[in-house]
């Protein structure tokens, strides 16, 4: 039966856009624990530990998310472990999400002067004081910016899960389709949405940096 | 629990990964050299184009970026045929791959241009040099020494997100990894092939981008380009 797209249709896609905002938070909380101890990890650890870590990231980030999804979800379900789309996606996007947190603030830790280290140590700070009170919180202010930033793509990213049959905004948007045959008023809809959601991040995102707009002011 | 990798069946495909692979090289490429033509145009519009034209380009910059990849492929395949434009899956695919970079790109290429101070571009008049040559090696060849780590990064997530385009059936490595796995059944070492090939198409790409820049700045050397100054942010006050 094909029913016409309109109104009625609205509260379909909103419930897949609480998924997406779901898996996003989900996605953010998990890459955020695992980020940080892999940042940490890659700048404070042990060699044999830091290359781990490297390689971790480097191979993540030069594998497509896609490929993840269909490994987490295809993959290990004929290995036994069976996952639902929802863990599956939350598996995947986590281990993506790590990857590129972790290489963020690596480099927000890093820009932090010596100096700042060295100073905490002439006060005699421990290792836990020195990140506590002296490293982190200033690595935390540049690292703003960009984790809003990255946020963005996280959002955009739970996408993806579409393609393994994880009801979120863009499935939702996909069946809707299938239901009316209307799929440019549907995906336009859809992107709608997802705009509303990015655009406001993606301008903190700018304005945490002082990008442009700051550099425009000064020209 | 036993599981046995049998990557036998899956590397007897060989031929059809490999096909895969190149229709993937052929689609990034593609897609980053009309990306990258759009992204530069739009870029220069933005901040030298003639001021009606200045919000246009900036709506499609934050439309794009603000926008999941995939749901800009289903608008363009299926969205578009019902407004009278029919398009083949890989010319869609194509398409939306080189709007998303165009966006993308355009951010990086504006903050190259505005990295370059005007007081250069007057030097280089003062000594001589015609229109051309200020452009060429005052304006873009640094402008682009500046932006091509970022670039490059950009181009790498172009180069993984067009597995997307599986998705409409465009001819690529990832459809070409699922038909394979739909075949023999063996979806976990389909999947690591795919993955592994990825990762070498990954480093394969930058190895060229790292000979382009190579050659691209044979004559820039680092120091002629300043890099803008980090910006410190200041630490908020406590309010007393």
């Amino acid at each position: 039966m094909i029913q016409s797209y309109g109104w009625s249709s609205l509260p379909f896609l909103l419930n897949g856009a609480m998924w997406t905002a779901a898996l996003s938070v989900m996605t953010f909380i998990g890459g955020g624990v695992f980020g940080l101890i892999f940042a940490l990890l890659r700048v404070l650890g042990p060699k044999p530990v830091k290359y781990a870590v490297v390689v971790y990231i480097e191979l993540v980030q030069a594998t497509p998310l896609l490929i993840v999804l269909f490994l987490a979800y295809y993959g290990l379900s004929f290995m036994g472990f069976y996952f639902s789309p929802l863990v599956a996606a939350a598996i995947s996007l986590t281990l993506y999400a790590t990857a590129f947190l972790a290489d963020i603030w690596r480099g927000c830790i890093e820009a932090i002067p010596k100096q700042q280290w060295e100073a905490a140590d002439a006060l005699a700070m421990t290792g836990t004081q020195k990140l506590r009170w002296v490293i982190l919180p200033q690595a935390f202010r540049i690292a703003l910016g960009p984790t809003v930033g990255f946020m963005v793509q996280i959002v955009k990213n739970t996408s993806v899960t579409a393609l393994i049959s994880f009801v979120e905004l863009t499935r939702a948007g996909q069946l809707l389709n299938n239901m009316t045959f209307q799929p440019f008023e549907v995906f336009l809809t859809v992107a709608a949405m997802y705009f509303i959601v990015c655009y406001p991040l993606s301008w903190y995102s700018e304005y945490l940096k002082g990008g442009p707009r700051a550099r425009r002011a000064t020209r | 629990m036993a599981y046995e990798m049998h990557f036998g069946p899956v590397l007897a495909r060989a031929p059809e990964f490999v096909n895969g692979a190149t229709n993937t090289i052929l689609l990034s490429g593609q897609g980053i050299a009309i990306g990258l033509t759009l992204g530069l145009a739009v870029a220069i519009l933005r901040v030298d184009g003639p001021k009606p034209i200045r919000p246009l380009v900036a709506t499609y910059v934050e439309v794009f970026r603000n926008t999941p990849l995939l749901v800009q492929v289903f608008l363009i395949f299926f969205g578009l045929p019902y407004i009278g434009l029919r398009l083949s899956a890989n010319a869609a695919a194509v398409i939306a791959i080189s709007f998303n970079l165009g966006a993308y790109s355009a951010e990086i290429f504006r903050a190259g241009l505005l990295a370059i101070p005007r007081a250069q571009i007057e030097a280089g008049l003062a000594l001589g040099m015609s229109r051309v040559q200020v452009i060429r090696h005052v304006v873009i060849v640094p402008a682009l020494r500046v932006i091509f780590p970022a670039l490059t990064g950009q181009l790498t997530l172009t180069l993984l997100g067009s597995s997307i385009v599986s998705a409409i059936s465009a001819q690529e490595l990832t459809l070409a990894a699922s038909k394979v796995e739909s075949l023999t059944f063996r979806s976990l070492e389909t999947f690591l092939v795919a993955a592994v090939l990825y990762i070498s198409l990954t480093f394969l790409f930058r190895f060229v981008y790292w000979l382009i820049s190579l050659w691209l700045f044979r004559r820039t050397p680092a120091e002629a380009v300043r890099l803008p100054e980090p910006k410190f942010v200041e630490p908020r006050r406590a309010e007393a």
